[in-house]
């Protein structure tokens, strides 16, 4: 039996990667009035379900979908959450 | 006989015809190569040019690696085959893992468009070849991700096998050792930000890409 899995996949840059987008963003809080916020990485989540036999199966497909196109591994680490729907 | 160039377009390329001008200009062949195509027959050269391939969703290159041409490309650069990548063109190289490395957002989170110096630091690419270590050409840059980068080790591997091509004057973008260009091992692979083809006459303000398309069309490493 198959069942369908809501996946998100959060790709963000590698530790140690500069991350521009992050520290222009960080830059700009005080200037709202934000202080003390600190470490802002700007990444992005991508979304979408997949259907496979159970949970393991299902990360270990989205794992790869990761590996050979969602992320750069160069640069770019991803998290990945899985849950049956 | 002039040596005969495929210009891959991908849905959202918008340099192939520079590319085709500057390639004709010096007496060569230039056809384009749809990116749905799964041989590309009867070509002396292959060059991927700059633009946005498949509107750079996702990230630059990311999808075009998966374009039906490229295995053909893959099988064209396994062969030998000279194979150059101009800007996006470089970026979909790095992609399909025919050159090692990745290109980030430009340091200074700008999108450059502007005449660079570049240094010549290996000529023994197909790119280079017709050029001496030591010159500086004046080419244009125009990119958002042109910002090199690798792990350490590939950039010692790439600097001992001489496979920093093309290095910046004056780094623009935040590019590891000021790195432009690079090639692959064998040297018949190469991905540059700069665009040699926005350099072919002296109308555009330089002619210094010519000697770099001239070194191509020569056969560089391949004959």
């Amino acid at each position: 039996m198959s069942a369908q899995f809501d996946v998100l996949v959060e790709v963000s840059l590698r530790p140690g990667i500069a991350d521009p987008q992050g520290s222009t963003v960080e830059r700009a809080l005080p200037a709202l009035g934000f202080d003390g916020v600190e470490g802002v990485r700007v990444g992005k989540a991508i979304r979408f379900s997949i259907e496979a036999g159970d949970e393991a199966t299902a990360r270990s497909q989205v794992e790869d979908l990761c590996h050979r196109f969602l992320t750069n591994p160069v640069i770019e680490d991803s998290r990945v959450e899985v849950t049956r729907r | 006989m002039s040596a005969r160039v495929g210009v891959v377009l991908f849905p959202g390329s918008n340099c192939e015809h520079d590319a085709i001008e500057a390639v004709e200009a010096l007496g060569g062949k230039a056809d384009i190569v749809w990116h749905g195509a799964t041989s590309i027959p009867g070509v002396d050269a292959i060059v991927l040019p700059g633009g946005f391939a498949h509107g750079d969703y996702l990230r630059p290159g990311a999808i075009a690696r998966f374009s039906p041409v490229m295995d053909a490309v893959r099988r064209f650069a396994a062969d030998g085959g000279p194979v150059v990548g101009i800007c996006n063109g470089f970026q979909v190289l790095t992609e399909a893992g025919l050159l090692p490395g990745a290109l980030q957002k430009n340091a200074g989170l700008k999108f450059l468009c502007t005449t660079v110096e570049v240094r010549v630091d290996s000529a023994r690419s197909t790119l280079t070849s017709a050029a001496s270590v030591g010159d500086i050409l004046r080419i244009p840059i125009n990119h958002f991700e042109g910002n090199y980068t690798c792990d350490p080790a590939t950039l010692a591997q790439l600097r001992d096998d001489e496979c920093v091509v093309l290095r910046y004057v004056d780094n623009p973008n935040g590019s590891i050792d000021d790195i432009a260009g690079i090639c692959n091992k064998a040297g018949n692979v190469v991905g540059l930000m700069p665009h040699p083809e926005r350099a072919s006459d002296p109308l555009l303000g330089s002619e210094d890409g010519l000697v770099l398309l001239r070194s191509l069309l020569a056969g560089g490493v391949r004959r």
